[in-house]
């Protein structure tokens, strides 16, 4: 491309894509800038002082519910209606402190299989693993057993062993 | 913020009025350090404006701590602020909302789909004139405000329609509050004098249901006359209802 051809070719035209393919960096980065001096210039500004950017130390609540703390708004007394009241309990609950509520957690989780069940449980558990691992003689005289609970396994049978035959 | 503090320290549990203004050295504030981390909150009645607070409704200046002012006040027009609850009566239905009136200056709209288990299929069967027990969730001045029956998990939590028998009656702002404090005394009072079921909505709506239609008008106007009376006189009367007087 010549310079003449150049010189003739508008700067619009110049400044479109496929056009910039044929430019040299020269006349390229004199397009740039001039485009962007064209866009700083149409750029809108308010002609204002600068803020002074001051965090508010005034938080405005309208509510009355988080000041005087009010309570859910269905009621029921009496077991009424039953619903309402577990609801209650429900919504009103979270105020209380938190470790109180854990607190009865923990006791609710002991309360919730007694001592005596826990041990009539183990005590059937540890008879019927007893059983299922002993020897079919031994289940034999288990059940012979079964009157007397704390006494403690006596082989009341001696060890059974070969006896030598006498010559 | 201390020194905001000591403006107000004067005049709690005193009157103040509409116009009150409560001002404080705002440079000597932004040199205290501690400002902020800590902020001042300015419940119902009391607005800020500019570096100031202005006082606007009439009544007692209350404070709670650490931080929170608010104007105990006796109304009976209700504003809608958002996240209260309230009792709406539908007046309208039309397409997608209920219109619903809370008792504010315009009606509220309440979505179809803003029930639990409602879907664009399921609608939830609400007829003109059923009782709502709803929140806002928008509430502003210059907006309709918005009602919804569930919680932000989608639950209804005791929201929704209600109220198939029982009665609604009215009553001041002040008295719903003291209705609604934690162990209230007049509802503890109330309690004890035979099963029934109550429906407390902050803009002064109350619903009340007992076994008989006798009884609930025997709870509905002890309620009522609660509004204007002391405390020994509210028990005097209690006491000649439970036994049988009424």
């Amino acid at each position: 491309m010549s310079n003449d051809g150049s010189a003739k070719l508008s700067k619009n035209l110049l400044r479109m894509k496929f056009m910039q393919r044929g430019l040299d960096a020269d006349v390229k980065k004199q397009l740039e800038e001039e485009e962007k001096r064209i866009i700083s210039d149409e750029h809108w500004y308010l002609d204002l002082p600068e803020l002074k950017a001051k965090e508010s130390y005034i938080i405005e609540e309208r509510s009355y519910v988080p000041c005087e703390d009010l309570v859910y708004g269905r009621m029921s007394f009496k077991g009424f209606n039953s619903e309402v009241e577990k609801l209650m309990v429900l919504m009103n609950a979270p105020k209380e402190e938190e470790d109180e509520e854990e607190e009865k957690d923990i006791t609710r989780m002991d309360t919730d299989i007694t001592d005596e069940d826990m041990a009539i449980r183990y005590g059937s558990l540890v008879e019927s693993m007893k059983r299922r691992f002993g020897k079919k003689r031994e289940r034999t005289c288990l059940k012979n057993d079964d009157d007397d609970v704390n006494r403690n396994a006596v082989e009341t049978h001696p060890k059974k062993a070969f006896l030598k035959p006498q010559d | 913020m201390d020194i905001i503090h000591s403006c107000f320290k004067a005049q709690i549990g005193e009157v103040v009025l509409p116009g009150d203004v409560f001002r404080f050295d705002v440079s000597s504030v932004e040199e205290d350090s501690r400002v902020k981390a800590e902020k001042i909150i300015c419940g119902p009645g009391l607005r800020r404006n500019g570096d100031e607070i202005l006082v606007y409704k009439s009544g007692v200046l209350r404070y709670k701590q650490p931080n929170l002012y608010w104007i105990e006040s006796q109304q009976k027009r209700y504003v809608p602020i958002k996240g209260e609850s309230v009792i709406g009566i539908v007046t309208a239905k039309s397409g997608d909302i209920f219109k619903v009136d809370v008792g504010g200056s315009e009606q509220a709209s309440l979505s179809y789909l803003a029930f639990e288990g409602a879907t664009k299929r399921n609608r939830p069967n609400v007829q003109v004139g059923d009782l709502v027990y709803s929140q806002f969730i928008i509430a502003n001045k210059d907006m309709e405000p918005e009602l919804v029956c569930i919680d932000s998990c989608g639950r209804a939590n005791g929201m929704g329609v209600f109220g198939a028998d029982g009665l609604l009656f009215k009553v001041s702002l002040g008295l719903v509050r003291r209705l609604l404090t934690p162990q209230s005394e007049i509802v503890k009072d109330l309690e004890k004098i035979f099963p029934f079921e109550m429906v407390v909505g902050l803009n002064g709506r109350v619903w009340v249901k007992a076994k008989s239609v006798q009884q609930t008008l025997i709870v509905a106007n002890l309620l009522e006359s609660c509004e204007n009376m002391t405390a020994q006189q509210r028990r005097a009367l209690f006491k000649k209802v439970a036994e049988g007087a009424l």
